[in-house]
């Protein structure tokens, strides 16, 4: 797990489009690993040549519509953090990716107004503090992560957080 | 103003009176599955350094998608969920005979109404056709789910569709699953909850009901519903243990639905999903003739006993296409030897058919491992690109009796023919 979360991310985008599922992320016979850099290894392989050592110039993924459709597998968000990807920015993401980065402390932003304006190669930087993506001398806003899930993020993902709060949230009704 | 299912169910298991969609709430599941996937989830629980379990009783442990172990590697992780399944006294632990998870925890009555049930597996939604709330979570959440015994859910909103009239000859739940998420998109129920309805929905099996629930993750819902009826407590007897726990939940009459579709089934074909995304569906007379070299029978959406019976009554006294490979693996142990004890097995084989052991299968990349430019028909619930091995190679999706009939021709075919 790495450091806790930073408040601007900023950086050269990746465009991908629509359902973009998570079989293509990281396919199911590599779910055998769950350390990001094993798993990035073959990350987005189903694309064929170049993938996935290009992406790994890039530093943000924007998306279209239900980015990380399809099988609940949690490695395809520790996959993406395994490239050195800092942040997906999507028109919408399905729920169980949304899910997954969160736990993995992987940054996600919704925004369908990004994913129409943004092309591929050009700078983007998202301040997670204000809610406020900047490209292109244009602001645009996003909504932020409700509170109450936004510090599982802030420590670096699920895992982060429960190790930290270990004593107050586990076994309560066990002994 | 009344309430969904969805609203009650998550407002019981997290100590509320009621709730409105957009809210957020810690519920805590009923019961928490975890497949091949929990040896992930032990190494979390190590990683956080968290020894107890919030409460034994509601782990269900199922050792389905590689089973058995193909690899050293697979066998190691098999033992070390083997290990904590023993070391924690889980009662619900099924080891690589048993089945495809979903099928096995229904089967064995670990799910009933108004339970909430959250699993490493996105078709956990499948639940739904006992009536109870699932949804699928990655294996931190879940790790975290053992120790806590909750997680964080935002209170859906919800579909209502409203399913009429009877199914043609030839047509079935798979069909018109396939015909709702070509319509609505791999999105259309996206964060949402599924409920369904109609006059069709007293004829409808459990087994039609589980492939409804199921595939409606495929157009993204966050979990489904058939309200529990006359057939729900058919199937739950000798299967729930205890049933004065049998609480059904219902939605209010004047529940608030975001949207309303209504289909009328009798109006429904044969579809089929095209490569290689599942909402690319077509009807059949759009596809037939494509050739295929491998037919596969099974999944927790169609390796169900009742959709055995559908291919082996095509099947019966033929033979399959000499090209094509049909590989058939019952979802479960029960169903098994079920088709076993009725001749079915026997019907399958002796038309051309590899019958394999219970669970996942080629579905998850377990056997019938496609080469370039190889084309599979697949029961199954997706046919994303190199599912079933190469990248080149494609995975059309189909009901069970169109796939039978595809067999026996060597192409995709229309199954009408055959009822």
């Amino acid at each position: 797990m790495g450091a806790t979360m930073q408040s601007t991310i900023s950086g050269r985008v990746y465009k991908f489009g629509d359902n973009v599922n998570s079989d293509i992320i990281i396919a199911g016979r590599y779910l055998i690993y769950i350390e990001p850099d094993e798993l990035a290894k073959h990350a987005f392989e189903m694309l064929g040549e170049g993938f996935p050592a290009k992406l790994r110039e890039y530093d943000i993924l924007v998306a279209g519509r239900n980015f990380g459709c399809g099988s609940a597998r949690e490695q395809a968000s520790t996959a993406i953090k395994g490239l050195g990807i800092k942040a997906v920015v999507a028109a919408s993401f399905a729920r169980t990716f949304y899910r997954n980065a969160i736990n993995d402390g992987l940054t996600i932003v919704e925004s369908p107004e990004v994913y129409e304006a943004v092309k591929e190669g050009e700078q983007l930087s998202i301040d997670l503090a204000s809610g406020k993506i900047a490209h292109l001398g244009r602001e645009y806003s996003f909504p932020q992560i409700p509170p109450s899930v936004a510090k599982i993020l802030e420590l670096g993902g699920l895992a982060n957080y429960l190790k930290a709060n270990i004593n107050t949230l586990a076994g309560k009704q066990a002994d | 103003m009344g309430q969904t299912i969805a609203e009650k169910i998550l407002a019981t298991k997290s100590g509320a009176t009621r709730l409105s969609p957009g809210e957020i709430v810690d519920a805590y599941p009923d019961v928490v599955m975890s497949h091949t996937a929990t040896w992930r989830s032990v190494a979390a629980m190590k990683r956080i350094g968290a020894t107890k379990l919030y409460d034994p009783e509601r782990l269900a442990i199922v050792l389905d998608h590689i089973s058995p172990a193909k690899t050293e590697k697979y066998a190691k992780d098999q033992q070390t969920s083997r290990n904590f399944a023993r070391e924690y006294g889980i009662k619900k632990f099924y080891d690589v005979d048993a089945g495809i998870a979903h099928l096995v925890l229904m089967e064995h009555g670990h799910i009933k109404p108004g339970d909430l049930v959250v699993g490493t597996d996105s078709h956990c939604t499948i639940y739904g056709a006992l009536g109870a709330l699932g949804t699928g979570i990655g294996y931190t959440e879940v790790t975290s789910v053992w120790v806590t015994g909750k997680l964080w859910m935002k209170v859906p909103t919800t579909i209502k569709f409203v399913l009429n009239g009877k199914f043609n000859p030839g047509v079935s739940a798979k069909d018109l699953m396939l015909y709702l998420i070509g319509k609505l998109g791999a999105d259309g129920c996206g964060y949402k909850s599924a409920e369904f309805y109609g006059d069709a929905m007293p004829d409808m099996s459990i087994s039609e009901r589980m492939t409804i629930a199921n595939l409606a993750m495929e157009m993204g819902s966050k979990c489904v519903f058939v309200p529990p009826d006359a057939r729900t407590v058919e199937y739950l007897q000798g299967r729930l243990q205890d049933f004065s726990q049998y609480e059904p939940v219902y939605a209010d009459p004047d529940a608030t639905y975001e949207q309303e579709l209504t289909v009328a089934l009798p109006e429904l074909e044969p579809m089929v999903a095209c490569p290689h995304q599942v909402e690319n569906t077509k009807p059949i007379g759009e596809v037939v003739g494509t050739r295929i070299d491998q037919a596969f029978l099974g999944s927790c959406a169609n390796g169900k006993y009742e959709d055995l019976v559908v291919a082996a009554k095509i099947l019966s006294g033929r033979r399959i296409d000499p090209r094509v490979r049909l590989l058939v693996t019952p979802g479960s142990k029960e169903i098994m030897l079920e088709a076993m004890k009725s001749g079915v097995l026997q019907t399958l084989i002796e038309s051309g058919a590899l019958v394999t052991n219970p669970g996942c299968s080629a579905c998850a990349g377990d056997g019938g491992t496609m080469a370039d430019g190889e084309v599979s028909l697949s029961t199954a619930n997706r046919n994303f690109v190199g599912r079933m091995g190469s990248a080149k190679s494609s995975i059309y999706l189909s009901s069970p009796a169109t796939l039978a009939a595809s067999a026996l021709k060597g192409t995709i075919a229309d199954p009408r023919e055959f009822f």
